[in-house]
């Protein structure tokens, strides 16, 4: 999903650079009100795990291969804020040290990762958590189903940029059916591990994590 | 550490990006996979920091696949707990101080 130079033209990469740039001045406000002494050491944590976990790629047709994204994962634990700080954290380090997705094509990623992905899969999450009984069962569930949506969200994010502003000349229709659906497949992958790991911390510290915090609360009143 | 589950997080990570990241599989990812079968695969240019001692996750210099990616791997995860421990804490700081 890591975008390299040279696909996406100059005034489009630009243009994209400009709109994630006012995405993430818009999370650090927001981070800045959500983070405090319990939250921070976490979110820094979701950062490096993500970072970790997205070099371990898992096949998921012939000749193809994905990773998680995260952008779901990382909502659900720290909050959207937060969240898309980490992933451009994470989408920075890889441009910069490992080569691994442009730098010209930096604020298309960062759009597609770390706005769309994050976005679309709290969005997701929070449906899946108002329809699903009120208990942690259902927020493990939320996340996998947010994680699900969350990568052809950011596959869609790509095509929107290569309609704009494509380098090559291939239909459009071709690019957008078959960025889709290989991108549902990885979110297949992208939603057992954003279900394992939401899970895990659900089990050792319930009260970090982001997601759970307003349902908690509910269940406290009716046990009393 | 105050909070064991981020200790055990970070020894996580690890793990994953020094050891299990070796045996990832190294087929083309879902663009990339996308970008050949279309045909603008030929587009892509390389990244201008293409020789950098990490790129493409190993450690130039370094024969042994599984030290060199594990290292990169290692290094990457180091960096990023830096960076992002760095600025979630300056974050919270900079909270405090504006009440």
């Amino acid at each position: 999903m890591h975008i390299p130079d040279g696909f996406i033209d100059i005034p489009t990469s630009a243009t994209f650079a400009a709109l994630s740039a006012v995405g993430v001045a818009a999370s650090l406000k927001g981070a800045a009100r959500s983070l405090d002494e319990k939250t921070a050491p976490l979110a820094g944590l979701t950062a490096t795990f993500i970072f970790a976990v997205q070099m371990l790629n898992f096949p998921v047709a012939a000749g193809t291969s994905g990773h998680l994204l995260g952008g779901a994962l990382a909502a659900i634990l720290v909050g959207p804020y937060v969240a898309t700080l980490s992933l451009t954290v994470v989408l920075l380090m890889q441009a910069l040290l490992f080569a691994d997705g442009g730098l010209s094509a930096a604020g298309l990623n960062i759009f597609n990762m770390s706005l769309l992905g994050v976005w679309f899969g709290y969005g997701a999450f929070l449906l899946a958590k108002k329809i699903l009984p009120k208990n942690k069962v259902s927020i493990t569930a939320a996340a996998a189903f947010a994680g699900l949506i969350s990568v052809p969200a950011a596959a869609l994010g790509f095509t929107l940029q290569y309609a704009l502003g494509a380098t090559a000349t291939f239909s459009l229709t071709t690019v957008l059916t078959a960025m889709v659906g290989t991108h549902i497949l990885i979110g297949i992958g992208e939603a057992i591990i954003t279900g394992l790991s939401v899970s895990a911390v659900m089990a050792s510290r319930p009260d970090l994590v982001y997601g759970y915090r307003g349902t908690k609360k509910s269940l406290e009143i009716r046990e009393g | 550490m105050k909070n064991p589950l981020v200790a055990a997080g970070l020894a996580l990570s690890l793990v994953l990006a020094g050891g299990a990241s070796y045996y990832a599989s190294s087929q083309p990812d879902g663009l990339e996979k996308v970008a050949g079968d279309v045909g603008f695969l030929d587009s892509a240019k390389a990244s201008v920091v293409e020789d950098s001692p990490l790129a493409g996750y190993g450690v130039t210099g370094i024969e042994n696949e599984r030290i060199s990616g594990g290292l990169a791997g290692v290094i990457g995860v180091a960096s990023t707990a830096a960076i992002s421990f760095g600025l979630f804490y300056a974050l919270r700081r900079f909270k405090k101080d504006k009440s």
